[in-house]
């Protein structure tokens, strides 16, 4: 088997406040490349939570993460922010657009933060995954300008921007309706199948989930199997 | 390239709130222009108050006090010495006002590189003759030439000019007071007396003012020539020396120097004049605190705009934060857009700083004390201007600092789990 993109061993997290509460225990599991894994599980049972961890924004936590091979429990703040700028793509559930901004350069600003191209190869990148989205025509409009479905294509195509080994998403058709959602979901089983890249998905929609290439059920901070 | 990224950012949310970024910048620019304007009239004021009296006045002034010796007869005589010797009615010694050697004195005094340049001057009491009446005053002898180039005299004549003192023979110029009392005017010849009952006709070549009542009716100015004819002495008695320094600071430690050196008497301006210095730090005290306060001011505004924009922009951190901006970029962001508002609002505010200033240097200021000035004077230094900026950017910057340390703190999970 080849090397997993992504590790977890022994995951615990705890919540201190109101009283110290075990939220995840013992998660291990490990993520193949080019894989669509779905986690997905009732209100509170920790999906989140868990891919909070993953994505390296929550560094409060016990155990063990790999990411391409790398220790991610023991790097820094600045170093944790590089590794989400080059192998983490993020879609969630709310767009996150910044309004200040035009679409294209929504999708531009974590190429330009790493700084590996020019800005005219980020902005050719950027309209490519932006006309593979189908919201090519949309490019130069204000993010507040767009409907929902689409503004969620954008906050795709700003995941997808740096190439990243893995796209995760937190519910990221939470608010879609089924049309904009099967659009979503295409566009995420196109990444898998076409560019190797991995997507990992929480969920509490079963039609999203039972269509992944893998399910991930948690109960009680657990993984049911 | 990242920093131009990061700026581009910055302004980018500036415009977002740009009716409060225009507010929090015209409160730098109002604190800077007041700061400017202010510090511009004080110093000015103070360069002119300071110029009616330090200007006029040696740094250091040598000269022989009237005083008894300080080594009396009985002192000297052997047999006395070791006892405690009482003198009673102790007189001054008869040695006369002149200063001995004072051509070489004055030479030497040249040659040292601290000194600008030396003066001499006669001075004597004479009685001014105006039909039975007999006015009391001053009359300087002066050199017409370096009396001009140290003490710009010619400030403060209203009639003539100091230079006529040297072309017209037994002339003299006469203090405003001095010329209303004895009702003369220029042209006339005026009768005096000197201490020692000589009497004299002097020609009137000028008026001259300093404002100060008791000065411009004792005081009048005559060539060392004239000056030592009235008063019967060969050419070479001077009264008095007259230093200016390069730098007013040294007057004390030079002016007990020369004192050691050529044994006369001698004072500096700073003990002269001690209330003007104390007038000046207490002006220049009031106006940098006023200054200093409004720019804090104006500091606070920018501190409660960005806390404001962080509050409302918490969406932007945190996705900023997630697709691999770090802490320290986001607060390079918010520092930046501080900044901004400080640079933005410190230029406009020196242009503005700059035309209240050129404004108050219009508003007629009549004075009799200053009779070649007409307008307020303003010091237009550049100084100023760069303090105000300077000032400016450091305010900026700490109020933009807290609250970027804020947003560089902001948890992206809290944000985006709570959506």
């Amino acid at each position: 088997m080849e090397t997993p993109v992504l590790q977890a061993i022994n995951i615990n997290k705890y919540f201190l406040d109101p009283v110290r509460f075990r939220v995840l225990k013992d998660i291990s599991f490990s993520i193949g490349r080019g894989s669509f894994v779905s986690i997905t599980g009732k209100s509170g049972c920790g999906k989140s939570t868990l891919l909070y961890i993953l994505s390296t924004m929550d560094t409060d936590y016990e155990g063990e993460l790999f990411l391409d091979n790398e220790a991610l429990q023991e790097k820094d703040n600045a170093a944790l922010a590089l590794v989400r700028n080059q192998k983490i793509g993020f879609v969630f559930q709310f767009h996150y657009l910044i309004e200040e901004f035009n679409v294209l350069k929504n999708v531009m600003l974590p190429a330009m933060k790493l700084g590996k191209f020019s800005n005219e190869m980020i902005e050719q990148k950027a309209m490519q995954h932006l006309k593979t989205l189908g919201i090519y025509d949309q490019a130069l409009k204000n993010a507040s300008q767009l409907s929902g479905g689409q503004k969620q294509r954008v906050a795709i195509a700003r995941a997808l921007i740096n190439d990243p080994l893995i796209i995760m998403g937190d519910e990221p058709t939470g608010n879609l309706d089924k049309k904009n959602s099967d659009i979503v979901f295409g566009i995420f089983k196109e990444i898998c199948l076409e560019n190797k890249q991995t997507t990992l998905v929480v969920t509490h929609d079963p039609d999203f989930a039972k269509r992944a290439d893998r399910i991930i059920q948690m109960e009680d901070g657990k993984i049911l199997l | 390239m990242k920093t131009r990224l990061l700026l581009n950012i910055a302004l980018a949310l500036l415009m977002a709130r740009l009716k409060q970024s225009i507010v929090a910048a015209a409160g730098v620019t109002f604190g800077i222009a007041m700061f400017i304007a202010l510090i511009s009239f004080m110093t000015g004021l103070n360069k002119m108050l300071d110029s009616l009296i330090i200007n006029r006045t040696p740094h250091i002034r040598l000269y022989n006090a009237v005083a008894p010796s300080k080594t009396q007869p009985v002192d000297r005589a052997g047999e006395f010495a070791g006892f405690r010797n009482f003198i009673q009615s102790v007189k001054p010694k008869d040695e006369g006002k002149r200063l001995y050697n004072a051509s070489r004195i004055i030479k030497a005094i040249r040659a040292d590189g601290r000194v600008i340049d030396v003066a001499p001057k006669i001075s004597t009491t004479v009685f001014f003759n105006s039909g039975t009446i007999q006015l009391s005053g001053m009359i300087d002898g002066v050199d017409v030439q370096l009396e001009q180039k140290l003490f710009h005299l010619n400030d403060n004549i209203i009639q003539g000019t100091i230079s006529d003192l040297g072309t017209v023979n037994n002339s003299i110029i006469i203090g405003k007071g001095l010329a209303d009392k004895l009702i003369v005017k220029p042209g006339d010849v005026v009768q005096v007396t000197t201490p020692d009952g000589d009497i004299a006709m002097l020609k009137i070549v000028g008026i001259v003012q300093f404002g100060i009542a008791e000065v411009d009716d004792v005081q009048s100015f005559t060539s060392l020539q004239t000056a030592q004819k009235l008063q019967g002495k060969p050419a070479g008695y001077i009264t008095d020396i007259q230093v200016k320094l390069k730098d007013i600071t040294l007057a004390p430690v030079v002016a007990k120097e020369y004192a050691r050196l050529f044994d006369m008497d001698a004072t500096d301006v700073q003990t002269a004049n001690a209330q003007f210095e104390t007038g000046t730090t207490v002006r220049n005290t009031i106006a940098y605190s006023v200054s200093v306060t409004l720019l804090v001011v104006a500091g606070f505004g920018i501190y409660n705009i960005l806390n404001m924009l962080i509050y409302e922009k918490m969406d932007a951190i945190a996705i900023l934060k997630a697709t691999g901006f770090s802490g320290n970029d986001v607060k390079t962001i918010f520092i930046q857009l501080s900044m901004v508002l400080g640079v933005v609002g410190g230029i406009v505010g020196v242009l503005l700083g700059y035309g209240l200033s050129l404004i108050i240097s219009h508003i007629p200021f009549e004075t009799s004390a200053l009779p070649t000035i007409k307008t307020y004077p303003v010091n237009f230094g550049v100084t100023y201007y760069l303090i105000g900026v300077g000032f400016a950017l450091i305010t900026t910057y700490l109020a933009g600092l807290f609250p970027a340390r804020k947003a560089a703190k902001v948890d992206p999970v809290v944000i985006i789990r709570g959506k």
